[in-house]
């Protein structure tokens, strides 16, 4: 495979060699140190002996922490009162690294066979939950140590299914032995590609045992650890530095993945109701938790209630969904107050729509407004008007999709600013923070509280597409029979001409769509409009119901489509035909 | 009524119930504080304190921008008193806009209350014609004019009668609002006025001035501005210059130079500019921080993370005094509402009378405040037994120590003062050149035991006369207005030292000392020419020195060592940390971290650390783990994130899936042997596409059309 190349180096060039090598186990040595004294020094000897092994993979960690340093000493944060570290962003803000092909499937499996080790934590957390520490963090060191001797312990405890296939290699072709994990095969990463051929070709000789989507689990599993240890015991002298890393990682946009899709499960797409009602069933084994976990957030409620009097605005962060925790406020406390919610996670949620709710419905206005802006001068000046009235505002997603927009905060920003406009919300889009300035910040007057609810985002999900989930068309396929049942025969017989004509092109797939042209003939054909102006007035009428959509063709022609999948065009004649 | 809908994002709650109650402020406070009962007591404090440090730095922003607004007005003035001069210099300037471009700084938070008094002064002093704008709502020149008419005639409608309010409203809704109409409304308005007062017409220039008021158009943050839309809107005014006494001022966020950059020669000519540089926030705030933090006044106090954490959001992130305020009143609350002792932090007599009220459990609270602790343990074993079960002594008791520290605030401070005007100006500053900085030090620990107060008497040491001398006199001045009894001994004592040192001055002009000290170190020198020798050079050189240091000390010098031992002797006594006071929990707020969680919060860091160790909220022994690794046990969505950090740029979802499968087969106790495990099936299935989604949601993955079932990863690192 690789050509054995021979090279005369000069003396200089092995001087260097040394030198790096000499460099690069100081530094990140000295950086491990660095990063020990910002830990805790109940975990410090154990750092330490793991810092040999751990140097490699922790290098360039530690060079970041390392530069981080001085500014979270600055900052203060480096320790709560409570003695405990916590977080550096130094783990979380990195560049992208080079993954090997299949580390997830070795991850999945130590995950596999590591339940629950009853090693204690040093520390109880603290009664609050707040962000946990660093110590929770970095698990590289330990996480990748038994890398070494994987060889030994792999056999031993890898899933039977696996197990199985890598000591069957009968059935295997000569290319095997690259694969198991005793072989220290020459392969390099780059060869990866040739090498996914390769196995494709097998695939197809071998009766497809290798990889068939009932044996289920990744074959890389055993493939990974031949390119890993290969790589520890050859890159070990001179360990890439983080320069190297960023550009490995960055020279090439070809992505190695494997090619396998969705289509080799027996149920490819679960549809929405499937989904649910499977989701039903199942309770996690945390509610119990859970419900702890609300119940101290709760206690939290009358302070909210003083702070967003003192003009403050609450806002709750963390993982998991903040939906019932608010719901509860909002019944609990504000059940005697003028309130609007709004969930900023529908997808169809307006800055007009909010201030609609709050001119129409609260303030009692009739009448409309040019511009938003102005709208928000008039609740300003209402509200400024009479002072004892207080509206809340609840905001579930401040951070939703539709309401990330510049101007949209901006207006929420100078709403939150009235003295008796109290605003609550919720923000669980991990850049959220980004959206606000400096100066919208100052105007949201933010008191940020840490909820984690570990409650599951079931509705806040509900409305996204999600890509996995099959796509019934339920919804389009009932807009289209209402739209049609109002318009007269006619027109009905227009739009199924266009149906079958696009059905009967379904498989082709340079279909581009039927040009008027073609169409207005067809309609004639079939007695359904005597003029091609008919035709271009019911069109209209199509397109401003989105049923159709025009494309310029490759000629310039204007072609027609009907912008509903096929699948839901069938059940759509179906039904009509039914009629 | 639910909130969840699938066609309404938008849902209004009206009680319906007449007799609303509504809880007032004290109540929510005194509803989940620490002990209820004195509540009441607590949030008064509270509330007044507040109040105070709302006013006093409201005074104390005004002040400070009393000189740049001043000079504003001025301005004004000048510009509507020069149109009526018909001069020729001022015939050319009259073609001009006269413009003030008023250099705020990059703490834009801050502008509003600077832009808010200064239009308040305008339309008091100057002009009733004042109209602010801000660029986000004046996106095309249509919307700039319009606002410019909306605030000028809008201002006047308000006073005036339902007629003109009509008119305004017809103006607004023509879309045809020139400056044209602006000029007519403006030349209504100044008629009426002086119809309103007929008789006085033109008795003087003076009046004639009055009643032609400038038109202030105050841009609030000119970088915002689309430069088309500004350039134009100049253009315009320029043209009706002659008809409308315009004038400008431009919110300049970062450089003057902004307003080249925006507009081109043609437009920047018809402007007559003139710079106004306001204070920088960093004045600002070491005044605030003088008037709030650094004096006895206030009891409540912070301690030194707290501070520490504060001064980091100003350095670090925005600049801005008034979150920096914010920052205060969040401490003030949090303080008031987690300790109930604090109904001890108030002014003295309060302090006494609120002492003698305190209830059982309160007393047995200070009984455990550590610093009262270790007060009990200092004295007698008679003392100790009464101090922890008489009430009544242990209430006297802490009479006497709260006295001492309001006795402790009150030295403390003064000799913060001295000690900083001495070593502020050292070379190096090693103990920093804010006074802050110093505070800092001294918060934390025994300042007199850090390296660079060492070093820093040190070059104290070798300050020359007059430097010291001047030195000194600030510190005394310092001193001298402080009325504390110790304070008022040591400025006797420092005005004694001062006064030395002058005698030292008459003392030394009478005898000449310096023949001998010139005599002695030339002898040697005289020596060394004659050898050539290294050697010898160093050797001579060395016994140079050495007579130098054991020659007796001149009496300046005996006297710079004795002022500034009397220095260090204040330090020591009074600049102790507060930590070392009785009873100082009572004063000082010192949970650092909840003020940064709620200013300062970091949610990305909240969501990853909650994904990567469940443990830490979720208190189950199933995912207690090992060191940074993920319980196979754990919540779905920290297992799929988990595997989903081993991925490049894109995840084939097949693989995750699997990935996903083979873990939760583990957690689900299935035997590793058999052929189930780590199969798909459905609910897995619909467990990891619930999991995904939610990845989707918190914007770690996203949909990619780029491979078949692939999605693309957002986020790196983390673990």
């Amino acid at each position: 495979m690789s050509v054995l190349e021979v090279k005369f180096i000069g003396d200089g060039d092995v001087v260097e060699h040394i030198v790096d090598k000499q460099e690069g186990v100081q530094s990140s040595s000295a950086a491990v140190h660095k990063l020990v004294t910002l830990k805790n020094p109940a975990r410090r000897q154990r750092r330490e002996d793991g810092a040999a092994a751990a140097a490699a993979d922790d290098d360039d960690d530690a060079h970041c922490s390392y530069d981080e340093k001085n500014y979270v000493q600055a900052l203060g944060t480096e320790e709560d009162e409570d003695g405990v570290s916590r977080v550096a962003g130094s783990s979380i803000f990195t560049f992208q690294k080079v993954k090997r092909g299949h580390s997830m499937a070795l991850t999945a499996s130590e995950l596999a066979r590591t339940p629950g080790k009853s090693v204690t934590f040093s520390k109880t957390p603290n009664i609050e939950p707040s962000t946990p520490t660093r110590k929770g963090h970095n698990p590289k060191g330990e996480g990748r140590t038994p890398k070494k001797n994987k060889k030994v312990q792999f056999v031993s405890t890898t899933p039977h299914r696996l197990r199985r296939r890598i000591t069957t290699p009968s059935l295997r072709s000569d290319s095997d032995s690259e694969l198991s994990p005793s072989d220290s095969g020459e392969e390099e990463d780059e060869d990866g590609i040739e090498e996914d051929q390769k196995v494709k070709k097998e695939d197809k000789e071998n009766v497809k045992t290798l990889r068939t989507p009932s044996k289920g689990s990744s074959a890389a599993l055993y493939k990974t650890p031949a390119k890993k240890s290969k790589s520890n015991t050859s890159e070990a002298p001179n360990q890439p530095t983080m320069v190297e890393e960023y550009f490995e990682a960055h020279g090439t946009s070809k992505v190695l993945t494997s090619d396998r899709t969705l289509e080799r499960l027996h149920t490819p797409k679960l549809d929405r109701e499937t989904l649910v009602r499977l989701l039903e069933g199942k309770q996690s084994c945390y509610t119990k938790d859970i419900q702890q976990l609300h119940n101290k957030h709760r206690k939290h409620f009358s302070k909210w209630m003083l702070q967003l009097q003192l003009g403050f605005s609450v806002l709750v962060y963390g993982l998991g969904s903040k939906k019932a925790l608010l719901e509860d406020f909002r019944v609990s406390n504000l059940a005697q107050e003028i309130h609007l919610v709004v969930n900023g996670f529908f997808p169809s949620i307006t800055l007009k729509s909010i201030l609609n709710a709050l001119t129409c419905e609260i303030l009692d206005h009739q009448g409309s407004f040019r511009t938003p802006s102005d709208q928000i001068m008039f609740i300003a000046q209402t509200l400024r008007d009479s002072p004892d009235l207080h509206v809340y505002l609840l905001i579930h997603n401040i951070d939703g999709p539709m309401l990330r927009g510049e101007k949209t905060q901006s207006a929420l920003g100078q709403l939150a600013s009235l003295p008796n406009l109290h605003l609550v919300a919720s923000l669980d889009h991990i850049n959220a923070p980004l959206v606000w300035d400096q100066f919208q910040q100052s105007q949201f007057n933010w008191l940020w509280w840490e909820c984690v609810t570990f409650q599951h985002y079931a509705e806040e999900t509900s409305y996204e597409n999600s890509l996995l989930v099959q796509q019934t068309g339920a919804l389009a396929l009932s807009s289209l029979t209402h739209v049609l049942r109002s318009l007269t025969s006619n027109a009905r017989g227009i739009f199924k001409l266009l149906v079958k004509f696009q059905l009967e092109n379904k498989d082709n797939p340079s279909y581009t769509g039927l040009s008027f042209q073609d169409f207005y003939q067809r309609c004639r054909e079939a007695f359904l409009v005597n003029s091609d102006l008919t035709l271009r007035t019911q069109l209209t009428e199509f397109r401003d119901h989105k049923l159709i959509r025009t494309r310029k063709g490759a000629d310039g022609v204007e072609c027609l489509i009907v912008a509903v999948d096929s699948s839901t065009l069938m059940d759509f004649l179906e039904n009509e035909e039914g009629d | 009524m639910s909130t969840s809908s699938v066609s309404k994002g938008c849902f209004v709650f009206k009680p319906t119930a007449k007799k609303k109650r509504s809880l007032t402020l004290e109540d929510y406070f005194t509803d989940g504080c620490e002990d209820a009962e004195n509540s009441d007591v607590r949030f008064q404090l509270c509330q007044h304190l507040w109040d105070r440090i709302k006013t006093d730095t409201e005074i104390l922003q005004d002040e400070l921008n009393r000189n740049v607004l001043d000079s504003l007005l001025d301005l004004t003035r000048k510009c509507s008193s020069t149109r009526q001069h018909g001069d020729w210099a001022s015939k050319m300037r009259a073609s001009e806009i006269p413009t003030a471009a008023l250099v705020l700084g990059v703490n834009v938070p801050d502008h509003d209350m600077t832009f808010q008094s200064l239009s308040e002064l305008l339309q008091q002093s100057v002009t009733p014609y004042v109209a602010s704008v801000q660029a986000k709502e004046c996106g095309t020149l249509k919307h700039l004019m319009k606002r410019v008419l909306e605030r000028l005639t809008g201002a006047v409608v308000v006073v005036d009668d339902e007629e003109e309010e009509e008119e305004a409203e017809q103006l607004h809704k023509s879309a045809h609002c020139s400056l044209g109409t602006l000029c007519d409304w403006y030349d209504a308005k100044t008629k009426k006025s002086s119809t309103g007062t007929p008789g006085k017409k033109r008795t003087s220039p003076a009046k004639d001035e009055q009643q032609q008021p400038p038109v202030v158009i105050i841009f609030k943050d000119l970088e915002a501005f689309n430069p088309r839309v500004l350039q134009n809107f100049i253009l315009i005014c320029s043209l009706y210059v002659q008809r409308l006494p315009l004038m400008f001022i431009f919110g300049i966020a970062t450089s003057p130079s902004t307003v080249q950059h925006m507009l081109p020669h043609s437009v920047s000519s018809l402007l007559c500019i003139q710079l106004f540089q306001s204070l920088s926030c960093t004045q600002h705030l070491a005044t605030v921080i003088d008037k709030l933090i650094l004096t006895h006044n206030f009891p409540f106090k912070l301690s030194g993370r707290v501070m520490q954490v504060l001064i980091s959001i100003f350095l670090y992130h925005d600049f801005s005094v008034r979150n920096f305020i914010k920052g205060i009143q969040l401490a003030l609350l949090e303080h008031f509402h987690s300790q109930p002792l604090s109904v001890l932090c108030c002014k003295k007599k309060e302090a006494r009378l609120n002492l003698m009220q305190l209830s059982h459990a309160n007393v047995e609270r200070v009984r455990k405040l550590p610093s009262f602790k270790r007060y009990v343990e200092k004295q007698e074993q008679q003392e100790q037994v009464n101090l922890l079960q008489d009430d009544g002594h242990l209430k006297e008791v802490c009479q006497k120590l709260m006295k001492d520290l309001h006795k402790y605030h009150k030295n403390y401070y003064p000799v913060l003062r001295c000690l900083h005007t001495l070593t502020s100006t050292l070379p190096r500053y090693p103990l920093g050149k804010q006074i802050r900085e110093l505070h800092l030090i001294c918060l934390e620990k025994n300042v007199w035991e850090n390296e660079d107060y060492q070093s820093a008497m040190k070059l104290l040491k070798m300050l020359a006369k007059d430097e010291l001398i001047a030195l000194l006199q600030r510190c005394a001045e310092n001193l001298q207005t402080v009325k504390s009894k110790k304070m008022n001994a040591a400025f006797v004592q420092l005005e004694e030292l001062l006064a030395k040192f002058k005698q030292l001055d008459t003392a030394a002009a009478a005898v000449e000392t310096v023949p001998t000290v010139v005599e002695s170190i030339t002898s040697p020198v005289k020596n060394l020419q004659k050898k050539t020798d290294l050697f010898q050079l160093q050797k001579t050189l060395l016994e140079m020195n050495e007579s130098l240091r054991s020659k007796k000390r001149s009496p300046f010098e005996v006297l710079r060592n004795e002022a500034l031992e009397f220095i260090d002797g204040l330090v020591r006594s009074h600049l102790s940390p507060p930590e070392s006071q009785t009873l100082n929990e009572v004063c000082y707020f010192s949970s650092s971290a909840t003020v940064r969680r709620h200013l300062n919060a970091t949610p990305r860091t909240s969501i990853q650390s909650a994904l990567s160790s469940p443990y830490y909220y979720i208190q189950n022994d199933n995912l207690k783990t090992e060191d940074g690794s993920v319980s196979n046990a754990a919540p779905d969505i920290c297992i799929a994130y988990k595997l989903h950090l081993e991925c490049g740029r894109l995840i084939n979802l097949y693989d995750w899936l699997e990935a996903y499968a083979t873990v939760v087969s583990a957690a689900e106790g299935k035997d590793q042997e058999s052929d189930e495990f780590g199969k798909v099936d459905e609910v897995k299935h619909a467990r990891f596409i619930r999991a995904v989604s939610e990845l989707e949601f918190l914007g770690f993955i996203k949909s990619t059309k780029q491979k078949t079932d692939h999605v693309a990863r957002l986020t790196w690192g983390g673990c």
